[in-house]
């Protein structure tokens, strides 16, 4: 018993040690699709936590109660098959419960698939965001730009990342400004993100893809839009363009550092989609989305 | 020499794995030094290695599967230390990541699905009142085939290089474009082979409880356990299947140049996703659902009370079944198949949690107006309770695809999983082992020394795992070998580490337990040591060769406490000859030649490889013609045997 306390009193310290530190990254939003992740999970951690402390309940008061140590000798425990309105009752509620929630996750699952509200009149900015191993590779077709393991991207803007692979199936995750999604060889993927404060962002791959998974990270930044403005034409009068030849040779496995180049590699090697798409079997230019994306 | 140097491993300037090599090859030699001095080969060969009986072939599985609880749970203090504190150099990239594929796979498959398997072995016909399986030589061909497939991975680590693309071993890092050495090689024939003995344990189970219970015993008067295994089983048949058509595309694609999960050439990296989940997550319940029928056994034991709601265990197991085929995508929400599907993916998801949730409040009023006795096994079943439903919840909150996003391959995943599969199943496991010791061996081991591992094992769980509750919610991707010191994962992995030692500290008193206990336990315990309530415990302690002198008849799932409390008569009728399949063994020298041809296959060396498939023929065409009744145990030996017990039952 002393033992539970002893356990009990480092859990305690552990949750004072974390309630001094730093808000956690995903529940520290900076963006309005973070957000509704942030909500989504505070919203299932009460909800949740309910169901713990109903069960830790449950059992402290059973085991205090009916520990033998405590009851007659001749006790004999009687023999009890079920009863149709207890067992009615612990499934009615964990169905209700489940239920408010499915109602939760498709609700904030359409929402955080979507352009955030506020944003989708405008026409988003479009990134792509491709990875090789182990590096990030963001093309900017609108402003003929391309830059590797950093990103800028305009505030108060909806940006749309789209996604995709030079080789292994690797993760794109903005912890603060949105969930995660697979960039992956054959298929693009579409992510929405709205930064609505200026500074700099964590991103990383989160989908182990070999030795140099670790470091293979990147950094985002969010600008006023002017200034986003000002230094995409910084990059024009400075960088060099980027050719078919020196971008192979920046596919090849390794770490880069950040680097920046006019011109962009989709000019030459186009994303896995429309008609590029590997598993584009024809059809109608309609259909032309992989997988039935649709996709304004 | 070219043809030799497929066999070296990919260089390492560790000095850790050379020792370790020294090691493995120390320890082989000593057993094989120390059986041969003991002049125990003939025994071990007529009474072991050859072995048909459930029993026997249950404790080798159990074996086994603490000698690979020990092999991965050395990785998982690897991972551990290395991550303790942040740029730590003590294993580099590389190592790392093959550490951790192994610790999956050695978990799940060469820990976990023995563990499971031996446990049903062991106890499930003795609960059915059955003398042994179906098809006894078979079941022994699963022990050794998985034996082979478990002895071929660990090989990996010293003969060629480990695979190290993770044990969900996606494509195309899997593939030879980015796994060139033979490491993935390895994953999939060692898997490939256990998991044909998974095959034909499901198969063999399934027919075992469909048509050897003991009279009287209808389907609805099986115990729990049995009613777990069942289950278990069934899914079993579905599911492997798939692994099997995945593992063997990954073969094509790495060995014969096809493009099934290539990135080019029309290949579909996200087809071995969905083929791999398809399977994978069924193999989740495949673990569970023997841990709860565990659980159920001996909750009811110690409350010294009948399980509560019988019917409603039963049927929420088979939605649980049912419904574990139809979650899969939840391991993918990701993956961008849109908001449609993942919506309904995540509702399918949550929904397990409403028969599992049955299922813990069924206990929970199982324990409620009993008497409850804390022995170490209710202990375990007793942690089990909160600390699974923390795993379940936050189950449900994974289950949520748009927050998944954000918990999607961090470590708060990982603390998820963990925290169902150790409460889940390693908890039930020990348990049942500790439970059903006496049965296996007729003796008690040590509560005292017990009771300390449990602290050790729980208090060593929470500080291990909920840390990375947080640490993933602060954006820590899992698998990453290291991280800053400006990321502040630091002082919360040093937390899991420590809590990886403690965790480690138990399972060595767990050891411990059994040397002490082998040697100073009393040997007087009884048929009846914990006052149990179903059918096997109504047999001798250890249980002898036949398991029942006389079949016994059966009116509930708690024969043998109506047998003892309501004066139920158990057993009919007088002692009679009794049949038993013979010993053989083919099962061992069939699984040794599946060894030799995997091995062969995996470096592409053909010549073994066709010789080995000619022994593979071979063995079945003996077999297929090999004439064996097995034998009798006669009357007069079983009257004595039982006078030695102290009278029949």
């Amino acid at each position: 018993m002393k033992l539970k306390w002893a356990y009990l009193a480092i859990l305690t310290g552990i949750a004072g040690l974390l309630a001094g530190c730093e808000p956690l990254l995903v529940l520290n939003p900076k963006g309005p699709q973070a957000e509704t992740t942030a909500n989504v999970i505070w919203l299932s951690i009460i909800t949740m936590s309910f169901i713990v402390v109903v069960v830790l309940v449950m059992l402290t008061v059973i085991l205090f109660k009916y520990r033998a140590s405590k009851q007659d000798p001749d006790y004999e425990p009687p023999h009890i098959e079920g009863n149709k309105y207890v067992e009615g009752i612990i499934v009615t509620i964990p169905i209700l419960i489940v239920a408010f929630l499915s109602v939760v996750s498709t609700i904030s699952t359409h929402q955080v698939e979507s352009p955030p509200e506020g944003y989708s009149e405008d026409e988003p900015v479009v990134i792509y965001a491709s990875s090789s191993n182990w590096k990030w590779h963001f093309s900017y077709p609108e402003q003929d730009i391309e830059t590797v393991n950093y990103v800028f991207i305009p505030t108060n803007q909806n940006v749309e990342f789209r996604l995709y692979s030079h080789g292994t199936i690797s993760s794109f995750w903005i912890p603060q400004l949105a969930g995660q999604k697979y960039a992956m060889a054959d298929m693009t993927n579409y992510m929405n993100v709205v930064a609505e404060e200026p500074g700099e962002y964590m991103g990383r791959n989160s989908n182990f893809n070999g030795e140099g998974f670790a470091e293979n990270e990147f950094t985002v930044t969010a600008l006023p839009p002017s200034e986003f403005d000002s230094w995409v034409e910084d990059i024009h009068n400075t960088a060099d363009p980027l050719t078919e030849e020196k971008f192979e040779e920046l596919l090849e496995p390794g770490h880069l550092g950040q680097m920046t180049f006019t011109g962009t590699h989709l000019d030459f090697k186009p994303a896995p989609e429309g008609e590029n798409s590997p598993h584009n079997h024809g059809g109608s230019p309609d259909s032309e989305e992989d997988g039935g994306h649709h996709h304004h | 020499m070219d043809f030799f140097d497929r066999f070296t491993i990919p260089p390492h300037d560790d000095p850790m794995l050379y020792a370790s090599i020294v090691a493995i090859g120390l320890v082989s030699i000593a057993i094989v030094f120390g059986v041969t001095y003991f002049k125990k080969w003939g025994y071990l060969w007529s009474e072991w290695l050859t072995t048909v009986d459930h029993k026997r072939i249950g404790i080798m599985y159990i074996i086994s599967a603490l000698l690979m609880l020990f092999r991965g749970g050395a990785d998982a203090v690897m991972m551990r230390l290395q991550t303790a504190v942040p740029d730590n150099s003590f294993l580099d990239a590389q190592h790392y990541n093959e550490v951790f594929t192994t610790h999956g796979v050695v978990m799940i498959f060469f820990m976990a699905m023995a563990f499971i398997i031996g446990m049903m072995n062991f106890v499930v016909p003795l609960q059915i009142g059955a003398r042994d399986v179906a098809f006894p030589r078979l079941n022994a061909l699963s022990f050794w085939l998985y034996f082979a497939g478990a002895m071929l991975f660990n090989l990996s680590f010293v003969i060629g290089g480990s695979p190290d693309a993770g044990w969900t071993n996606y494509y195309p890092l899997a593939g030879t474009d980015f796994s060139e050495h033979v490491g993935v090689n390895y994953y999939n024939w060692a898997l490939q082979i256990s998991g044909i003995g998974t095959l034909m344990t499901g198969i063999n189970f399934i027919a075992t409880i469909m048509k050897m219970r003991a009279p009287g015993m209808t389907l609805m008067k099986m115990p729990m356990f049995t009613w777990s295994a069942l289950i278990t089983n069934l899914i079993i048949v579905f599911a492997f299947p798939v692994l099997t058509i995945a593992l063997l595309m990954g073969t094509l694609d790495r060995q014969f140049f096809t493009n099934f999960f290539t990135t080019g050439d029309g290949g579909m990296d996200m087809m071995w996703a969905n083929l791999f989940w398809i399977w994978g997550h069924p193999e989740v319940y495949i673990l569970i659902l023997p841990a709860f029928g565990i659980y159920s056994q001996i909750i009811a034991t110690f409350s010294q009370r009948n399980l509560y709601g019988y019917k409603s265990m039963v049927a929420s197991m088979v939605i649980i079944s049912l419904l574990s085929f139809m979650v899969w995508v939840h391991h993918f929400f990701t993956m961008g198949q849109g908001a449609v599907a993942n919506s309904i993916f995540s509702i399918t998801t949550m929904a397990i949690a409403v028969p599992t949730g049955i299922k813990i409040f069924n206990w929970l009023l199982t324990m409620w107006k009993g008497k409850i006795r804390f022995t170490t096994p209710m202990m375990y079943s007793v942690a089990f309770i909160p600390l699974f439903t923390i795993g379940g919840v936050t189950g449900v909150m994974l289950a949520i695809a748009s927050a998944d996003y954000q918990y999607h391959n961090t470590m708060f995943l990982v603390a998820h999983f963990h925290n169902v599969i150790i409460p889940g199943v390693v908890f039930a496991m020990i348990a049942g082992l500790i439970y059903y010791w006496p049965k296996m061996f007729g003796f008690l081991l040590n509560e005292r020394i017990g009771k300390w591992a449990f602290w050790n094992i729980v208090i060593g769980f929470c500080l291990s795992f909920f840390p990375m509750y947080i640490t993933g919610l602060n954006g820590q991707a899992r698998r990453m070998y290291t991280y800053s010191e400006a990321s502040g994962f630091g002082p919360l992995s040093m937390v899991s580490f420590f809590g990886a030692l403690l965790l480690a500290i138990g399972f060595v008193l767990i050891v411990y337990n059994v040397y002490y206990s082998f040697r100073y336990a009393p040997r007087n315990v009884g048929d009846d040591p914990w006052n149990a309530r179903s059918l096997e415990w109504a047999t001798h302690n250890p249980v002898p060769e036949y398991n029942f002198a006389i079949t016994p008849n059966v009116n509930s799932s708690e024969a043998f406490w109506d047998y003892k409390k309501n004066g139920h008569d158990l057993f009919k009728g007088g002692i009679k000859d009794i049949h038993m399949p013979n010993n053989s063994g083919w099962s061992i020298i069939f699984a040794g030649i599946f060894f030799v041809f995997a091995f062969c296959f995996i470096f592409h060396v053909w010549v073994g490889v066709i010789i080995a498939f000619a022994g593979i023929i071979g063995c079945l065409l003996y077999r297929s013609f090999e004439k064996d009744d097995g034998h009798h145990i006669h009357k007069e030996e079983i009257e004595e045997t039982e006078k030695k017990f102290g009278g029949a039952k």
